[in-house]
């Protein structure tokens, strides 16, 4: 009988401990499944393949940078240039694109060139101990103005049929979404099986442990803003893609976008905690909201601010739940 | 030892905005002029106000990314209330400047009572506040206002424009605070070592409270003047403002980890960066090349007083 019940209590703290790591992402993904059963009630055109299709494809450039933005929280950085970087990295792709560079090259070049710039945030960072709130901030000045200044803000159109990447189905499912899902998977167990992954939530949990566990905290952070800068690339070239036209400017907000997707999904800013698993059902779960909002006919305008709302009831869960740990 | 430390950034700012303002002129006729240098305090009000408030924020080590949002919600208010609703300008305004209050207050109070870090609810904060501006107004402009609105976004009193005079006074003001009172004292120890504060006796929730409905009130002050400048209300004015202010308040020398900071090097950066841009203008360089520069000029002068930091063993 003892090992019965020995066993029970075992199952049932492996179910708690499950709750405990996984507890943000259930909410998540709970509201969304919540949410597409009663919109879909009201409006069943909310549940039509062209709705579908605009919700998971025409977001998951927003999944993917939020993959990068959460490594970067769980180390304890931050970084607000993220939707400058994506704008100019569409930019560059598509300029390469039309002005007839091979694909290969219009989407190498654009992502390596992320991964550079992050890299360099990173070891200024890293080494210099400047807060990454301050060097972002510098940056996305740089970027936004650099872009705005050489484009001018012309519009880039009439680009090759094969550049468009984010056009393609496989099975009859655009491309964005593998990208998003695929991508997700090789993060999380990217984050869970591997030393840097690991590293990462050492270095975001206390630095000065994980340096004393003979971590190197400064590479660590230098890799994460250069995984950063690839998924912001993968990002960027989805995002430039989409449409017919990139129009050469930053996207409004998009920074705040991906920093809430990642904070909502469980990712904790203080560092240390969250899975790009729960980022990614986050991003998925506005671009629901946002999309919900119109088909129960309510003001698209009041989609921030329900945002922020979300936000709001996150954070302040998420210190209740820390102070009851206490 | 602290405060030669302090005026050592301060000089360097102020032998960097001789030299930049040497070099403007040279560049540009135009720029050394009483009309243009008039004209570029006007327009650096508004961020000079809310860079006042964002100086003690940043001191007690915290931050508030919510004030373009404050001043957009503020100013769709102002707007709604006077238009939509029927009030009284006068009345209009004054409940503006409330909620501007109000809403720093609800900063002040995520802050303080759930232990939220400021960066994280001001970033809830920008959301909310602005989607709050975008709901209200559904987007539409409200304009219309009356003439002698406009005076406090483009009069002028002996010369000089209206809101250059509110924004002196408000630096001196907030100078004499931060530098010579128990409140600015109490400010200093909260970002030096908030537990320590505590310990000591200050009390350090009401004074943040205090100052992030500080930074509110003096947002919404910059929304009445933004709206009598430009003569419209719109639910995107302010957005990105939170850059600017910081930008400012950081290259004037206050630390991002509290504890360190003056208003007059706060002044002293939002000139460098004002004389910047339209130096910059005047002589050729597109708006948003200045805006590049700014981002470098940033990033250069937090390094060197990272720099300075470090051979002072701090």
């Amino acid at each position: 009988l003892s090992t019965a019940i020995a066993t029970f209590s075992g199952e049932r703290s492996r179910l708690r401990r499950f709750l405990a790591a996984y507890g943000q992402e259930l909410v998540v993904l709970f509201s969304i499944i919540v949410l597409f059963v009663v919109v879909g009630a009201v409006n069943p055109r909310f549940l039509s393949n062209t709705n579908i299709n605009s919700i998971f494809a025409g977001n998951a450039y927003i999944a993917v940078a939020a993959i990068g933005m959460s490594m970067v929280i769980i180390s304890g950085h931050i970084d607000v240039s993220v939707g400058s970087l994506i704008g100019v990295i569409a930019t560059i792709a598509g300029t390469l694109a039309v002005n007839g560079y091979p694909v290969w090259i219009a989407w190498l070049v654009p992502v390596l060139f992320a991964i550079a710039v992050n890299s360099a945030v990173g070891a200024l960072v890293a080494y210099t101990r400047i807060p990454s709130i301050v060097v972002t901030l510098g940056m996305l000045s740089i970027l936004k103005g650099g872009l705005i200044s050489a484009t001018a803000g012309a519009w880039i159109t009439d680009m090759p049929g094969d550049f468009m990447i984010a056009q393609r189905r496989i099975l009859g499912i655009p491309s964005p979404v593998y990208f998003m899902v695929v991508l997700t998977i090789v993060a999380a167990l990217f984050m869970r099986y591997t030393d840097l992954g690991r590293a990462i939530y050492a270095v975001g949990g206390n630095t000065e442990a994980a340096r004393a566990a003979g971590l190197n905290p400064e590479r660590t952070v230098v890799s994460v803003f250069a995984l950063h800068g690839f998924f912001a690339g993968i990002a960027g070239l989805l995002f430039a893609t989409q449409l017919q036209v990139i129009q050469s400017t930053v996207p409004p907000n998009l920074e705040l976008t991906v920093i809430t997707a990642s904070v909502i999904g469980g990712v904790s800013i203080l560092g240390g905690t969250g899975t790009v698993i729960g980022s990614t059902l986050a991003a998925i779960l506005f671009a629901a909201i946002g999309s919900a909002l119109i088909f129960l006919n309510v003001s698209a305008y009041w989609l921030r601010a329900v945002l922020g709302l979300m936000i709001l009831a996150t954070v302040l869960a998420d210190m209740a739940r820390r102070q009851r740990a206490k | 030892m602290k405060t030669s430390g302090l005026l050592r950034h301060e000089t360097v700012l102020g032998v960097l905005i001789v030299s930049a303002l040497i070099v403007l002129a040279a560049l540009s006729d135009r720029f050394f002029t009483t009309e243009n240098l008039l004209n570029q305090g006007r327009l650096m009000s508004e961020v000079g106000l809310v860079a006042l408030a964002m100086t003690f924020v940043i001191v007690t080590g915290g931050i508030d990314l919510s004030v373009g949002s404050i001043l957009g919600l503020t100013a769709i208010l102002l707007g709604v209330l006077w238009h939509n609703i029927g009030l009284p300008l006068p009345l209009a305004m004054v409940l503006a400047l409330v909620s501007g209050t109000l809403a720093g207050l609800g900063n002040g109070l995520i802050i303080t009572r759930f232990g939220v870090p400021p960066l994280i609810a001001t970033l809830a904060t920008l959301a909310l506040y602005r989607g709050l501006a975008e709901g209200i107004s559904q987007a539409r402009s409200v304009r219309g206002y009356p003439e002698w609105f406009f005076f406090f976004g483009q009069g002028e009193i002996v010369g000089v424009p209206f809101q250059l005079w509110m924004l002196a006074l408000a630096t001196a003001v907030c100078a004499v605070v931060l530098a010579m009172t128990p409140f600015g004292r109490a400010t200093y120890a909260i970002g030096a070592n908030e537990v320590a504060a505590r310990y000591s006796g200050i009390r350090v929730d009401a004074t943040k409270l205090w100052i992030y409905a500080g930074a509110g009130f003096l947002s919404a002050l910059a929304a009445v003047i933004f709206v009598s400048r430009v003569t419209t209300t719109r639910s995107d004015m302010g957005t990105g403002l939170e850059l600017d202010v910081i930008t400012g308040v950081v290259l004037g020398g206050t630390s991002i980890f509290g504890g360190r900071g003056t208003i007059i090097g706060t002044a002293l950066g939002l000139i460098l960066i004002q004389a910047l841009k339209n130096g910059l203008a005047l002589s050729g360089v597109k708006g948003d090349g200045t805006i590049v520069v700014i981002g470098i000029v940033l990033i250069i002068a937090i390094l060197v007083s990272a720099v300075f930091d470090r051979s002072r063993g701090g």
